[in-house]
């Protein structure tokens, strides 16, 4: 922790996570590895054999306060508390509950996304009526977990937002379609299956949407290469941007 | 097979005329068009189904419309889209967060400061730096931000003219355009994909001469506006392709995600910028613009009534910035860029005074400048959504870092991609024609669309 800026400690501490620790990382996986960009130690040269370990799956304790990051009981514990009350499941359902920067996230068990986004929209008391799409993320070091999928969803009645994060092993890559819940979904669950092979069971004609039909691979992955070719600048050659020079 | 070969010689599309699952396939490829309906009309079948685009003036780029027609009447509608994907949401995995800004910039290249605005306030909150961006910056970044709503609203007035038939709407609004541009250019050093609005501030304070030309578009530009008013406002021909056409009501917008002035013509003033304010829009004096009509006359007048509230805006942002002085980039040289840039004869550039300081008197400055801009600063793990209400609706930009110096994951949830959703919806039963109308009313910008 030493390493740390006091600031950084106090904004983490205000974010109410309490990992990110070097010691809480160290039991990690590694996510990725490179030459420069090593921070913490005397060596200054910038060189140090990088190595950057998976984050830490933490959860907020409660209260979760609200988006101002109060420390006492606000917004988000409103939205858990009608949510654990509503949903008979929650346990099993919600995996954590993680409050960062002011948003709230609810990791979501993919077999209860279903019953919970049905909740989230119907209750009166919650009414997230609107989903902003879904975002694709993929964490190749992430074992079981590996391909994420990202749903903001937004109140017009309460003013209100939160986030579902919902994730799948890539030997498995299979989530339940919103489409039948909100139907925005529609492009967006195809999007993220043309760009991360998640199959979104239930979708009425999950096809590729930006990609022509018989594009082999899913391009936003990160095992899929971003391609490039070398080009020459001023008698240099400088090679593709996935293969220059990386710092961290 | 090799790889290569697989890719480059295996056409998916050569046998599409033979391979036809139902029907008789015309093409016209510039041959007689007489002969075509000859033929159409011989096939004996009602059904008729259209490709609009995606090479047509009234698809707003390359856009794919798919239409069954039964005589005037549209049956189905299926949009194609992706042929402006450009991986930029990959590409900037491989950039510092820094250069992110100019990837974003190229997205919806009729919004671009919005898009930039987004990402750099998503990256600003993973810092967990948002209150401690400098006045001024947050002033011209929202000043900016409602030039490029007015710019971006005019050309979907202005384009949608044209796809009705009216020429005179066209130029009247590429005019103005023009004119807003002139400032984007004075101010950014471009007219188009600025890279201004970056994480931490903006690129540059804005030079001696943008006050006295911001001053004068203020002058011009509501008499310009009423001078539209009057073509269009009340025009029987306007009236009678908009009115009634393209109806989506609220819960159609609700179910489908629709933002932006397609939801506020159905009465709900619905707006980011007042609803859940950034960059200090709760400071402001304005109005939401609805209307209750649900139709595409509606959102013309939501879009002519923002361009006023817009200049109102802007107005409050010059008589500010006359007293707020000071920098425009975050004081932490850990994220801040090094130099304060300039516009010289070929574009925005470093300042000559910063080069000549690292490369003459400071040793530091050089290695400090030198690491901050091939390295980047690095943004704490985390993820982030940040909405702005771009001239289309709810622009969120999806961040992901893992605690280094290149964004993680970018995604962008882009409102003409959500938007153009409903053209089916609004199209479905009605006439051919009124698809234009349609289209044109969600203003759909394909390199936003796409990405």
């Amino acid at each position: 922790m030493s390493s740390q800026h006091p600031e950084q400690q106090a904004e983490q501490a205000a974010d109410r996570l309490p990992a990110q620790r070097p010691e809480d990382r160290s039991e990690q996986p590694i996510a990725r590895m490179g030459m420069f960009g090593i921070s913490g130690s005397g060596d200054t040269s910038g060189y140090g054999g990088l190595v950057v370990r998976q984050a830490p799956k933490v959860s907020s304790p409660r209260p979760f306060g609200g988006p101002d990051g109060a420390a006492e009981e606000g917004e988000f514990d409103e939205v858990a508390d009608a949510l654990e009350r509503l949903l008979p499941a929650f346990g099993e359902a919600v995996e954590r509950i993680v409050v960062h920067r002011g948003e709230l996230t609810l990791h979501v068990r993919r077999e209860h996304l279903l019953e919970v986004a049905r909740t989230l929209r119907d209750a009166p008391e919650l009414r997230y009526e609107m989903c902003m799409g879904v975002s694709g993320v993929h964490y190749p070091a992430d074992e079981g977990a590996e391909l994420h999928a990202v749903y903001p969803l937004l109140s017009i009645t309460h003013n209100r937002r939160i986030r579902l994060d919902v994730s799948c092993p890539d030997s498995d890559p299979h989530i339940p379609s919103l489409v039948g819940i909100y139907p925005t979904d529609d492009w967006h669950e195809r999007e993220t299956f043309d760009f991360f092979g998640i199959v979104f069971d239930g979708h009425p004609a999950l096809t590729r949407i930006m990609m022509p039909d018989d594009w082999v691979g899913h391009p936003q992955r990160k095992d899929y290469p971003l391609g490039g070719i070398p080009v020459e600048y001023r008698g240099a050659e400088i090679p593709p941007p996935d293969q220059r020079r990386s710092y961290t | 097979m090799s790889p290569s070969t697989k890719y480059t010689e295996y056409d998916a599309y050569a046998a599409a005329a033979e391979e036809a699952a139902e029907g008789r396939v015309f093409d016209v490829n510039g041959q007689d068009w007489d002969q075509v309906v000859a033929d159409a009309r011989d096939s004996g079948d009602e059904r008729l189904v259209v490709n609009m685009g995606p090479q047509h003036p009234s698809t707003h780029g390359v856009l794919r419309l798919i239409l069954t027609l039964d005589g005037e009447t549209v049956d189905e509608c299926r949009l194609g889209i992706g042929y402006l994907h450009t991986g930029i949401e990959k590409n900037m995995e491989y950039r510092t967060w820094t250069q992110g800004a100019t990837f974003v910039t190229r997205m919806d290249y009729l919004a671009p400061i919005f898009n930039e605005t987004a990402y750099a306030l998503g990256v600003e909150k993973l810092l967990g730096i948002t209150d401690r961006i400098p006045e001024r910056a947050s002033i011209i970044r929202v000043m900016m931000m409602e030039l490029n709503r007015i710019s971006s609203h005019l050309v979907a007035i202005a384009t949608f003219g044209l796809e009705l038939g009216a020429t005179t709407v066209m130029l009247n609004g590429f005019i103005e355009r023009e004119y807003t541009l002139d400032l984007f250019e004075e101010i950014t050093g471009l007219r188009m994909n600025m890279a201004y609005v970056r994480p931490g501030g903006v690129a540059q304070d804005l030079p001696s001469g943008a006050m006295s030309k911001l001053r004068d578009y203020l002058d011009r530009m509501p008499e310009r506006l009423r001078a539209m008013r009057k073509l269009m406002d009340d025009n029987p021909v306007y009236k009678a392709r908009t009115k009634d056409i393209a109806y989506l009501d609220l819960t159609g917008c609700t179910a489908l995600g629709i933002t932006g002035p397609i939801l506020r013509s159905t009465g709900i003033p619905w707006d980011l910028r007042k609803s859940q304010p950034y960059c200090g829009y709760e400071t402001y004096d304005f109005e939401v613009a609805t209307e209750t009509t649900c139709d595409v006359y509606g959102r013309y007048l939501v879009r002519m009534k923002e361009m006023e509230e817009s200049l109102k805006i802007v107005e409050q942002c010059v008589e500010r910035l006359q007293t707020v002085k000071g920098p425009v980039m975050i004081e932490d040289k850990k994220i801040g860029w090094p130099a304060q840039l300039a516009i010289g004869a070929d574009g925005m550039g470093n300042s000559p005074r910063h080069i000549a300081h690292i490369m003459g008197t400071s040793m530091e400055a050089l290695i400090h400048h030198f690491k901050l801009v091939t390295e980047g600063f690095r943004v704490p793990a985390g993820q982030v959504y940040t909405p702005v209400e771009s001239p289309r609706g709810e622009l969120g930009a999806h961040l992901v870092s893992d605690g280094g110096t290149r964004p993680y994951r970018v995604h962008f949830r882009e409102p003409s991609f959500t938007n153009l959703q409903a053209a089916p919806a609004m199209a479905e039963g009605g006439m051919v024609a009124d698809v234009i109308a349609a289209v044109a009313s969600i203003d759909p910008v394909m390199g936003g669309v796409d990405r």
